[in-house]
């Protein structure tokens, strides 16, 4: 019998150098990624917030470099921007919320009662909007809830209006936009559930509303932090949406930003603190729970 | 929440005196379908009161689908269950009085030992205080007090095990369902947990239903054994009725190694054409010269294979005629002798006639 052995392949030294020096592959690996997100990404938000301690001339209407906190003193003195803020957190708020509450039953239908059939249409159901274009979703519900729009004509023969373009068509609308970013982590995060976690709950005498509140939702929380992540931050930078969808009385913090981008870019720059520091209090606030650590 | 009858009265009497005699489990004419498949085929099958009873068979023979049937997660195509005489065939999970441990012991990862200990008192609206009383009892029980504040996944196998038959348990029910209970565990934790197994059984003095692939399990722990082939029951009976006294030709095989004679052999052996089973350790091999007793049963044939297994060497003897006799001999000779027989060595094979069962 013989014995035949795989030859030993040629060597490369590139591949050798890349094996013995740790440091090397890691440069390799990290330079273009971090070029892109220090260079771009991090530089220009520091600018912007720089920017948001500049002031303009009054006659030239130029930007003028130096440091001052009248375009701060000003957004926390003028009670229309304070409004807009606090409607434009209550509005991400309430987008993420009734996210949560689509989605949580939803995953739970497609994970664990669904057929496989039923659970790839409503797969599909759910990620087919993110391929549609994003003004054409707009669009699509300005045109349901406009004055004499879809909604209004075929509920008028129940004598119900519809919300007009308003703060709660705004709410509809970027729930709308932001719900598969909810949806999909949430029944991803419920299908991991094993089944007999469910079997034992009721086993051990608990109900289904009481598994769902004791078992399926504590599991659930990294999925749903996640989840409102973007469906809280998304909303927060939206204007376009209260633009189209919101009438008159919708304005949000972007539409402020937008409107003196051009004006004022300081105070611009200012504005657009208000939804970082929303953001950042928000994590806090998740972190606070403790909901993240015992996994 | 749940309704009166399936909470035990904290001051009920121990469950030891109070519910011997009302953990009766019967199934009447049970048939489960799965779409085309039928897992369990119209099975009739009481459990009494306070006996460890184990339903043993292969994977997909229909045993856990029983357990889940009495558990209440799955519901009968027909037919009817009655536990401690009260007929539940459609009732919930929750409304019975029984608890599970399951398979990978299904412990909350998110909850502590204690409160996963607690869970069914949680939900029950059992007070707080009496809850940390009666945790506290459970895992005395198990002896698993120190890890109360961990998370079950920084536990052993073994203790989550332990860990998942407390927290059923902790409900006082009337009968517990083990579903492989032992099958993760390596050999040594396996057979340490056995013991403690029945010891709590015995102290508890409820009904278990214990689910098994394993037949040595089974024959170790159980009062009673059912025998599950394709969604129907073989054989009931004692370890030692369904060991030695098989009634079919799959309970034989089944159990231990069987030397299965066809009706034909078996005709040609003793004179009468039924099957029969001898179990190796009732073969002895002697010289191919010795004379059978009146009473006994021989077979010529030569040794194809020798296995030695610690305390006894099994010998694969092959007849002319086709059959095939294994016996096994425990090594009783000194540690350094070779065993007595080789493989190619020309043997008779004999047993004492009525020591095989005949399998109808």
């Amino acid at each position: 019998m013989t014995i035949t052995t795989t030859p030993a392949r040629t060597s490369k030294p590139l591949s050798t150098l890349l094996y013995r020096h740790r440091w090397m592959r890691l440069v390799g690996l990290l330079s273009l990624p971090l070029t892109w997100l220090i260079g771009l990404y991090i530089v220009s938000l520091a600018l912007l917030l720089v920017t948001a301690f500049w002031y303009i001339d009054s006659f030239t209407s130029k930007v003028i470099p130096g440091f001052t906190l009248e375009n701060f003193v000003l957004i926390f003195s003028e009670p229309a921007y304070i409004a807009t803020s606090l409607r434009t957190l209550g509005i991400a708020l309430a987008v993420t919320v009734l996210s949560a509450i689509f989605a949580v039953p939803l995953g739970i239908f497609m994970a664990k009662l669904a057929s496989p059939w039923m659970r790839a249409v409503l797969a599909v159901a759910i990620t087919l909007p993110l391929w549609a274009g994003y003004l054409v979703k707009i669009l699509a519900m300005r045109i349901t809830f406009t004055e004499e729009g879809f909604f209004n004509s075929v509920m008028a023969p129940f004598g119900i209006t519809g919300p007009g373009f308003s703060v709660l068509t705004v709410v509809l609308t970027l729930t709308y936009l932001w719900f598969p970013y909810m949806a999909l982590p949430v029944y991803t995060a419920i299908r991991q559930i094993p089944v007999n976690l469910f079997d034992a709950s009721s086993d051990l005498g608990a109900h289904g509303f009481t598994t769902i509140r004791t078992v399926v939702l504590p599991l659930l929380w990294p999925a749903l932090i996640a989840g409102s992540v973007f469906t809280f931050s998304l909303s927060l930078g939206d204007y376009i949406v209260a633009r189209f969808v919101g009438g008159a009385n919708a304005q949000m913090i972007g539409s402020i930003i937008a409107s003196n981008i051009n004006l004022n870019p300081p105070v611009a720059a200012a504005f657009s603190v208000i939804p970082i520091a929303f953001v950042v209090f928000y994590l806090l606030a998740t972190r606070r729970t403790g909901a993240l650590e015992r996994m | 929440m749940s309704a009166p009858h399936a909470t035990t009265a904290p001051d009920a009497p121990g469950p030891a005196d109070a519910q011997r005699g009302q953990g009766g489990v019967e199934l009447t004419a049970v048939t489960k379908r799965f779409g085309e498949t039928t897992a369990v085929d119209s099975l009739t099958l009481s459990v009494e009161s306070g006996e460890f009873f184990s339903m043993l068979g292969p994977s997909g023979s229909g045993k856990t689908t029983v357990l889940r049937l009495i558990a209440g997660f799955e519901e009968v195509t027909s037919g009817s269950i009655a536990i401690a005489g009260t007929d539940v065939t459609s009732a919930a999970p929750f409304d019975r009085t029984v608890n599970t441990v399951f398979q990978d012991y299904a412990l909350f990862p998110h909850m502590t030992i204690a409160e996963n200990v607690a869970y069914g008192l949680r939900v029950r609206k059992v007070a707080k205080a009496e809850q940390r009383e009666r945790v506290a009892t459970a895992l005395e029980q198990v002896r698993l007090t120190h890890v109360a504040d961990r998370l079950p996944h920084q536990l052993s196998g073994g203790q989550r095990q332990r860990i998942a038959l407390a927290r059923a348990l902790i409900l006082q029910p009337r009968v517990l369902l083990l579903d492989e209970p032992l099958g993760a565990l390596d050999k040594q934790l396996r057979e340490q947990m056995q013991i403690e197994l029945k010891q709590i059984q015995r102290e508890v003095g409820i009904t278990f239903i214990f689910v098994t692939h394993d037949q040595e399990e089974a024959l170790t722990l159980s009062d009673r054994i059912a025998v599950f082939n394709n969604g129907r029951v073989e054989q009931v009976g004692t370890p030692r009725e369904v060991y030695e006294y098989p009634q079919t030709a799959f309970v034989a095989g089944f159990l231990g190694i069987s030397n299965l004679i066809d009706a034909e052999h078996a005709k040609r052996l003793t004179g009468v054409a039924t099957p029969i089973s001898v179990r190796p350790e009732r073969v002895r091999l002697v010289d191919a010269r010795t004379k059978p007793a009146a009473n006994e049963t021989s077979v010529d044939g030569t040794i194809v294979e020798t296995v030695y297994t610690g305390p006894t060497t099994r010998y694969i003897v092959d007849t002319a005629d086709g059959l095939r006799v294994v016996a096994e001999r425990h090594n009783d000779h000194a540690p350094s002798d070779t065993a007595p027989y080789h493989r190619g060595d020309a043997v008779r094979a004999v047993w004492v006639t009525e020591h095989a069962a005949i399998v109808p």
